[in-house]
């Protein structure tokens, strides 16, 4: 049929033009063994590693990181990590007003004198940021802000796996190599130890400057830094992040054994449902409006061939 | 207001009142349900329905967004997200009108492309034509200002580039620019008007979409055929039922389309950096516009030199707004009697290579203009060695694969202390974006100056002499092959 062959090739060409504005000059993120639960037209999240990933992220990244966006209600509403049918309102969520009190924010109103205190936060209030401002953020990171998480996984290239790689990527301690040069120790990443990510990196030593890390899924160009052929520098960039999520840095409470891929994996797929924590009913609708859609169409086309039937054209 | 005889009579006293005072129901009656129309349009023609349904969904989502949004640097970014997170469906608002402008755009190209095929915009259809491309060029003021609202890096960037092109404009440009940025950059105020801007010009939109169905009424729709309707009776069917029930065929389909984006992949049609808060201290690695103007802006992006007095920026700027002017004047560009492709034969092979050179236009847009455009083809860069000698900046060459490194490299520990050596890599000469958009740039207009010439020279096929006989024959034609198959 005309119409739908027109239809599905422009379908072709959009996804054609949308697939021409991939990045480059990182490795490329693949999912994780086993991809993600929440990937796909059905996909869900798995509510048990979406609380292991809150813990993650408040354990480890808050000192950092802001998640302006998000409040901790959130945590409690539906598809959230901590949602209980019995609290259809998040506010009255014991578990969820406990996580909220653990942090103690600046309260965004005056008090009865006009005073903004301190105090443990509830869940209406937003996260609570680790800095003020991103002057103190840029200042306490020698001079390099952390990101806001909020959105973080639709705001790179590869989401969720970006995240995952990105944590679990950098190199491991046995490929820095220290050198004397002008009397001063500098760290090289010798690239024929990096194994394990992304395959081939080639034979040389990357230079890292005081403050950086290399990570070859962060976007950039390491041809300044790298000793050996330019023609085959390196994919990946410096970040200012030190490596985070070290063997154990979280104690599971649900004892989950903390590895470095499964904090990575966790904390991945909390930032995907913080990015857009109403994706599994946007997809659940999805189903009921294709169905609907369908079913319109078919009666539809019968009406056409049955008000058209006499009609020669 | 249709060119048709109205065939309306009222039934009661009300309606008899009300058609002596204001004829609405004889209106709606001539102009949508009793309106005829040629029997043999193709699914191509249902795009007009199509569009009517984007518009409606544009301005009513638009509406509600509106409701939420916040013009202001420091709060819409959060706004939008806001309405993604706490607004009741606010997502679904946002993604239905985010992908619907994708959506529109998609079904106005083949509306126009479907215009030029058939020769829709010869006479007496030129004002049609271009009240269409009033529409179009609308669409892309209103689709540009829109995409600054979310306030991501790609808004703020890409409206600098966008800005920036008035400012190319010789000695009233910088003024220009000014003043559609109300300061001397993009800021607060400049979110503001593109905000008001854009609440304004769908409307605008709108108007001209009545005048374009009017102008579509009264000399009644093109065809296939290219032929006029010569007897209503037997070429024509009423407007009502025949063709909303196929228009509503056709925009259901449509629809589930565009649902696949807005519940499955509502974010694949844009960039990833608009999820990332403008900030105007860091400009993106790639700054690209959205799919739909891409072409356009390869065409900007593919002159690179200056023609005598006219510096390469202000020259691509020409072209670009020269490939739009071009369809306004294109009813009398096009010299064939002729009107539909189906019976030119030779301007149908130059009219699919207008599209494929659309398409491809669009894919130079979305690349590095540096990039291979065959990477296969592009050979090893080569190796260079820059240091200076006598105080002079010298460069030494090597090409080849692993020992050329190793020649490089050991050449330079040869050399003296104070040499100071540095190795690059530079990339093998190779067929690069910038070539083929200059030359698909080419195509394009080249295009326009061969329909001229080939409308003079052009021995064009048998054209039916009606609706009636084309469609008998092609009824013919197919219970004639039908036969043998059963």
């Amino acid at each position: 049929m005309k119409a739908l062959r027109l239809l599905t090739a422009g379908l072709a060409g959009l996804i054609f033009t949308a697939a021409a504005h991939a990045a480059g000059g990182a490795e490329h993120p693949h999912p994780p063994e086993g991809g993600w639960p929440f990937d796909g037209p059905t996909g869900q999240f798995d509510q048990a590693s979406l609380q292991r990933g809150y813990q993650v992220y408040h354990q480890v990244c808050s000192s950092c990181h802001s998640m302006k966006l998000m409040s901790y209600r959130n945590l409690g509403e539906p598809g959230g990590p901590f949602y209980d049918p019995a609290y259809p309102n998040p506010n009255d969520n014991p578990f969820v007003k406990a996580l909220a009190a653990e942090n103690e924010i600046l309260s965004p109103t005056p008090n009865e004198v006009g005073d903004f205190d301190f105090r443990p936060a509830t869940p209406a209030d937003r996260f609570r940021s680790p800095y003020a401002n991103v002057e103190a953020a840029r200042a306490a990171n020698g001079g390099a802000a952390p990101p806001d998480l909020s959105v973080i996984t639709k705001a790179r290239h590869g989401g969720a796996s970006y995240v995952y790689h990105l944590l679990s990527g950098y190199p491991h301690d046995d490929a820095f190599v220290k050198r004397e040069v002008d009397g001063e120790t500098v760290t090289y990443v010798d690239m024929s130890k990096m194994g394990g990510h992304g395959g081939e990196h080639g034979e040389g030593f990357l230079k890292i400057n005081p403050g950086q890390y290399y990570n070859p899924y962060m976007a950039g160009d390491t041809t300044p830094n790298y000793e050996g052929d330019p023609r085959h520098a390196p994919k990946g960039g410096f970040l200012a992040m030190p490596p985070q999520l070290l063997e154990g840095r979280v104690e599971y409470t649900d004892g989950t054994e903390a590895t470095v891929e499964q904090m990575a994996y966790d904390v991945a797929q909390f930032l995907a449902w913080a990015g857009e924590p109403k994706q599994e009913h946007r997809k659940s609708l999805g189903v009921a409006v294709m169905g609907y859609l369908l079913i319109l169409a078919v009666l539809l086309w019968f009406s056409y061939k049955q008000i058209w039937r006499k009609i020669e054209h | 207001m249709s060119g048709h005889e109205s065939s309306y009579t009222p039934t009661n006293a009300f309606t008899r009142w009300l058609d002596t005072r204001l004829p609405i129901i004889r209106f709606a009656q001539d102009t949508a349900i009793n309106f005829p129309t040629p029997k043999n349009l193709n699914y191509w023609w249902t795009f007009g329905g199509i569009l009517a349904v984007c518009l409606a969904t544009q301005i009513i989502t638009g509406v509600i967004l509106a409701m939420h949004y916040e013009a202001s640097v420091d709060g819409a970014f959060a706004s939008v997200e806001r309405i993604m997170r706490d607004v009741p469906y606010g997502w679904l608002l946002r993604y239905i009108h985010a992908n619907g402008a994708s959506m529109f755009f998609l079904a106005v190209y083949i509306h126009m492309f479907r215009g030029l095929y058939y020769g829709s915009y010869k006479a007496p259809r030129e004002i049609l034509w271009i009240l269409g491309c009033v529409i179009y060029l609308l669409m892309m003021g209103t689709a540009f200002l829109g995409y600054m609202l979310p306030w991501g890096q790609m808004s703020y960037h890409g409206s600098n580039v966008i800005t920036g092109l008035f400012g190319a404009i010789p000695l009233i440009g910088e003024s220009i620019q000014t003043w559609l940025m109300g300061g001397p950059s993009i800021g607060n105020q400049t979110l503001q008007r593109f905000f008001s801007l854009h609440y304004l010009l769908p409307f605008m939109i709108a108007a001209v979409v009545i005048l374009h169905v009017w102008a579509l009424h009264v000399p009644g729709n093109n065809n296939p055929t290219g032929v006029e309707v010569q007897d209503v009776e037997k070429e024509t069917v009423p407007f009502h039922p025949y063709y909303t029930v196929k228009d509503a065929f056709a925009i259901v389909i449509f629809l589930i389309m565009f649902a696949v984006f807005v519940f499955y992949a509502p974010n694949v049609l844009g960039h990833a950096d608009n999820y990332v808060e403008a900030n105007p201290l860091v400009t993106p690695a790639h700054i690209v516009p959205e799919w739909y103007l891409l072409p356009f802006y390869a065409i900007l992006r593919a002159i690179t030199f200056d023609l005598g007095p006219i510096p390469a920026k202000l020259l691509g700027v020409l072209f670009m707004f020269a490939a739009i002017a071009v369809l306004f004047i294109l009813p009398w560009l096009d010299t064939s009697k002729v009107k539909s492709m189906r019976y030119r034969p030779v301007a149908k092979q130059f009219f699919f290579g207008f599209v494929a050179t659309c398409l491809l236009l669009g894919w130079c847009g979305a690349a590095n203009p540096d990039d291979a455009v065959i990477k296969a083809l592009q050979g090893e860069p080569k190796l260079v060695v820059s240091y200076t000698e006598n105080e002079v900046e010298v460069t030494s060459e090597y090409k080849g694969g692993g020992e050329a490194y190793h020649d490089a490299k050991s050449f330079m520990d040869s050399l003296p202390a104070d040499a100071n050596p540095s190795l690059s890599a530079v990339p093998a000469p190779t067929f690069q974006f910038r070539h083929l958009s200059l030359i698909l740039t080419f195509c394009y207009f080249g295009f326009f100056v061969v329909l001229f010439f080939i409308g003079l020279t052009e021995k064009p096929k048998e054209v039916p002499e009606s609706i009636h006989k084309s469609v008998l024959k092609r009824h013919k034609a197919s219970t004639a092959t039908a036969i043998p198959a059963e």
